[in-house]
């Protein structure tokens, strides 16, 4: 080898480049995103129904196609060779430019649908207007941007699930999981709503495994009264609203963690885990974003219980006669559910909480009993000082559309899969509160075997610094651990595993092992021997 | 206020320091050559395979040093005077110490091959070594085939890297059958089956006699003890490692192959101490070796070391011997003792099961005559350390071991349990009647 050569090789690269079939697989992906564009752009094609097929399935057989040329002809096992050096996966230009168009798509989609084809009044053009044979199909209505966003929402999940089975296929886990949010996503959210809507068009449209408080808005004014007005049927799907999330969604949080919702049945999960899955490793370890976090999910669940309080409370009534729920019993029984859930944890569970997280549920709960203490003294519909509608848009836009939608996904190429589910989700944030305090659920670390080397902490799309636990011996149980299984797969030591054990010794597990003989470990975590 | 000073500030070194650090309030430095900060040597595989970056393969954010008054200094220990407790930096700074704590690890062996420094041959043990084989090895185009000479933990890791970029690997082997020396025959034979599997180009009982250089003083090529000249880019010296103490040759305390210590890691000199890969042991602890190149037994030493160092004197004392390593995608845990069918006592009997298809395999070792469990090899499936621990130190024998696989089983969930397979070749192998227990969390976590 000449010294040029040699000259060279300090500035040689490693291979990142894809094969031949991964790049064909690409082009034929794109050109299924090409057709929606084009129609995006108002080329008018005829015979809709066949195009939009061809579309879809070019996109999800170009995913498939790139899987199996990726996995097809590898060994199973951990499939993260040279997830650094490729710019889409390391936040690189490739990983900006789809930031930004995933984001831009999201303004669109939330602010400006009407670029999408949109007609409020008529037949709608565009991209929209592609979709409407699916959706008469389905439902009998024409498309809107939801139905559009749905389905490409569905076909992702599908097509990087088949993926994502691909190359997880060693790991059983994770190919049950995978399964499981595929199905959710195309039957309960995507199916089932539409097909309800044709049945019954008075329903709201309804993704039953959407419980609140991801599901804002499902106790306003007009659901409830569509719900009401639709029957028996209605009526079945207001109260399930109602169990899911104080009487299901807990049950099954204390036998499973969260996992059983967060990584198993939920569309935002769905989509994360999927689609989401070659960004998980961009979510930032550092000890002080994990402080932000636990300050911002844990703000936007009194946002939402406020604003949720307040709009309930201002279309009930005052008048005992007509309703047996009131303006007056409604806020006395959120104060006392409230009451309730704070004096437990202050009684039985403070010990478990860190100095800063006892500050803040003290301090939210005086202010939530200050603001519910005054109502009595401003006028109708002024609960909180805001207005109820006021609330109620602000949090729609803000953490609804921005933070769920536009930073929440459009993000994914630059801060990991779980930007959302991390920082903004009141869901994973109550069940988090749950999985942390009243849970079988943790992850086990194996004795002495953890080596230190960081692969668990970073996969870890929610930013746990899995192996600062691993380490030392510690079981990991942390509230924001959706329990998507990846630490374990990862782990080139079999140190990590996800159960659900008894509660008694769960977080310290039995005495742990880092190899030393008793007395020492004794003396180390200050125990009597 | 009491001064210690660690050379080196791999696992054992850090671990040290973090322990002194919670036991009291003296003034700790730790000198580095290698890097400023601690990083997971074990890791360094997966940052050449970009799987990691490497800021990811250091476990603590650099503030954690400041703030835990831990000073890192970067630089050579080129003397070390113990008379006047003084160290001497790169020929020309000095440290002064009152307890010195020696932590500086392994080198790569090289045996006196004819070409063995040449440019282009490396081991891969430090940091250094990564950046070299990303200078040297970067892609299949500049290096077209890597030779890579022996055949142990390392050498199978430098081998997946390098596959990893698409990389020609010639693997010699002086073993009939890697790694041969330590696993049982089985064992040894399905790894060798999967690294041919991964288009790794094996090389059984052959042993490199020279390499040979180019104009520029580059290896350029690999000849065997059989005759064989393999053109190569690269060649991986990964015979194993040695303790890394050249530095100490005139120090006054005593070497073996390491530093010598007692129980107490003390050397032969006051206020002198060893740990981790560097420390030799006078007499070995049970099965082990008076030298442990293993992440975890570095840790140890530091955690009981910084007892010592705070007060609290205690001996060095290993629990039960386990480990744990993979073999590109298959993992390796073992518990107890399960020697390989040419270091195995008299009284060692094994019970090796297979998985008629897939690369899964246990081998289980029990003493003849009195059955009692000695230590258990497994691949592709993983087992509970405190579980394995607690029946080895309750000295059970096979037949409760084998009854009770379920409850040390750690495999994912959903995984397929393989214990009453395995449980049923036992049986017919042993003649024995045993039944399989249920999974019991009662028996996993209270012992009863």
């Amino acid at each position: 080898m000449s010294t040029f050569d040699h000259n060279m090789a300090l500035t040689g690269e490693p291979p990142k480049k894809m094969g031949r079939g991964q790049k064909m697989a690409t082009l034929l992906g794109m050109s299924g995103l090409g057709i929606l564009l084009l129609a995006a752009l108002n080329v008018n094609f005829p015979n809709k129904g066949i195009w939009l097929s061809i579309s879809l399935a070019a996109i999800l057989g170009g995913v498939v196609w790139f899987a199996r040329a990726a996995y097809g002809h590898k060994h199973k096992g951990i499939k993260n060779d040279g997830v650094w050096f490729k710019s889409i996966s390391n936040a690189g230009l490739f990983g900006w430019l789809a930031g930004i168009a995933l984001t831009g798509f999201y303004i669109v989609l939330y602010f400006f649908p009407e670029y999408l084809g949109l007609v409020k009044e008529g037949e709608n053009r565009g991209v929209i207007a592609l979709f409407d044979p699916l959706s008469r199909l389905l439902s009998g209505n024409p498309a809107s941007q939801w139905f559009v966003y749905g389905t490409l929402y569905t076909v992702a999940i599908l097509a990087f699930g088949i993926k994502f089975i691909w190359k997880y296929r060693h790991n059983r886990y994770e190919v049950i999981r995978t399964g499981s949010v595929m199905f959710f996503q195309t039957a309960f959210a995507f199916l089932i709503p539409e097909i309800m809507a044709r049945l019954n068009g008075n329903l709201p449209y309804y993704d039953l495994k959407n419980m609140w408080p991801l599901n804002y808005y499902n106790f306003e004014q007009y659901r409830i009264k569509s719900f009401i007005a639709s029957g028996d049927l209605g009526m079945a799907m207001l109260i399930f609203g109602i169990l899911s999330i104080f009487i299901i969604s807990p049950i099954l949080t204390y036998r499973f963690g969260k996992r059983w919702y967060c990584s198993w049945v939920c569309g935002c999960g769905g989509l994360a885990e999927t689609i989401g899955d070659p960004f998980r490793q961009l979510s930032d370890k550092k000890v002080s974003a994990w402080k932000v976090e636990r300050w911002v999910v844990h703000s936007v669940v009194v946002f939402v219980t406020l604003m949720t309080t307040a709009v309930i409370y201002s279309y009930l009534g005052n008048d005992t006669s007509k309703y047996w729920l009131t303006k007056n019993s409604f806020l006395l029984g959120v104060g006392t559910i409230l009451t309730f859930i704070f004096g437990w944890v202050m009684l039985f569970k403070r010990k478990q909480l860190q100095k800063d997280a006892q500050y803040g549920a003290i301090g939210y709960f005086v202010v939530i009993m200050f603001l519910m203490g005054i109502h009595f003294y401003s006028g109708e519909g002024h609960i909180f000082l805001f207005k109820s509608e006021t609330l109620r848009k602000t949090y729609g836009f803000l953490i609804g559309s921005i933070f769920s939608g536009v930073i929440g996904t459009g993000f994914y190429p630059l801060l990991g899969n779980r930007v959302w589910c991390r920082f903004g989700c009141p869901m994973a944030a109550i069940l988090g509160f749950q999985q942390r305090l009243f849970s079988r659920f943790r992850i086990t670390t194996n004795g002495g075997q953890c080596i230190s080397c960081g692969n668990c902490s970073t996969y870890c799309e929610m930013g746990i610094d899995v192996r600062a636990y691993a380490q030392k011996g510690e079981n990991i149980v942390r509230s924001s651990c959706v329990g998507c299984g990846i630490c374990s797969a990862v782990c080139p030591r079999g140190v990590l595993k996800l159960e659900n054990g008894p509660l008694k010794g769960r977080i310290d597990g039995n005495q742990i092992l880092l190899g030393n003989d008793v007395d020492l470990m004794h003396l180390v975590n200050g125990k009597p021997s | 206020m009491e001064h210690i000073v660690i050379i080196g500030n791999g696992i054992s070194g850090i671990t040290a320091a973090r322990h002194i650090r919670k036991l009291s309030n003296k003034k700790i430095t730790i000198v580095s050559a290698e890097t400023d900060y601690f990083f997971s040597r074990t890791a360094l595989m997966y940052v050449y395979m970009g799987h990691m970056k490497f800021e990811h393969i250091q476990p603590y954010e650099n503030w954690f040093w400041e703030k835990n008054r831990i000073d890192l200094l970067r630089g050579y220990v080129t003397q070390v005077n113990t008379s006047e407790k003084k160290l001497i930096l790169d020929e020309s700074r000095t440290l002064t110490y009152d307890k010195l704590v020696i932590a500086t690890g392994s080198k790569p062996n090289k045996f006196g091959w004819p070409g063995q420094d040449l440019l282009g041959v490396q081991g891969l043990y430090s940091k250094q070594d990564l950046d070299q084989l990303q200078a040297d090895a970067p892609n299949e185009k500049i290096c077209k085939r890597a030779v890579i000479v022996g055949g142990g933990l390392i050498g199978i890791e430098l081998a997946e890297m390098l596959r990893s970029r698409n990389i020609p690997v010639t693997f010699l082997v002086r073993e009939s059958s890697f790694w041969n020396g330590v696993l049982p025959e089985g064992e040894s034979q399905m790894i060798n089956e999967h690294i041919l599997e991964h288009h790794i180009d094996l090389r059984l009982e052959t042993n490199l006699a020279e390499i040979q250089s180019d104009v520029h003083g580059r290896a350029k090529a690999v000849v065997t003890d059989k005759g064989d000249t393999i053109p190569c880019d690269l060649v991986g010296l990964t015979a194993g490692v040695s303790p890394n103490i050249d530095f100490l040759g005139d120090s006054g305390i005593v070497l073996g192959r390491g530093v010598k210590v007692n129980r107490y890691l003390e050397t032969n000199i006051d206020d002198v101490y060893a740990i981790g890969d560097c420390a030799e042991q006078h007499e070995p602890i049970g099965n082990r070796r008076p030298i442990e190149a293993v992440w975890y037994t570095g840790r140890m030493m530091g955690e009981t070391l910084a007892q010592t160092l705070c007060g609290n004197k205690i001996p060095y004392n290993p629990g039960h011997w386990f480990n744990s390593a993979k073999f590109l995608d298959i993992e390796y845990q073992t518990y107890g003792w399960v020697f390989s069918d040419q270091t195995k006592k008299e009284n060692e009997m094994h019970f090796h099961w297979r998985h008629p298809k897939e690369k899964i395999c246990i081998t289980v070792a029990f003493d003849k005559e009195s059955r009692k469990f000695l230590g258990i090899n497994t691949f592709g499936i993983r087992m509970r350390h405190d579980i394995f621990d607690r029946w080895l130190s309750e000295a059970r024998d096979i037949d409760h071991v084998m009854e009770h696989l379920k409850d040390a089983n750690f495999d994912p969930e959903f995984y397929d349990p393989y214990e009453s397979d395995i449980l049923t070749a036992f049986n017919w192998q042993f003649d024995t009647q045993l039944r399989m227990k249920k999974k019991s969390w009662q028996r996993i976590f209270n012992g009863t």
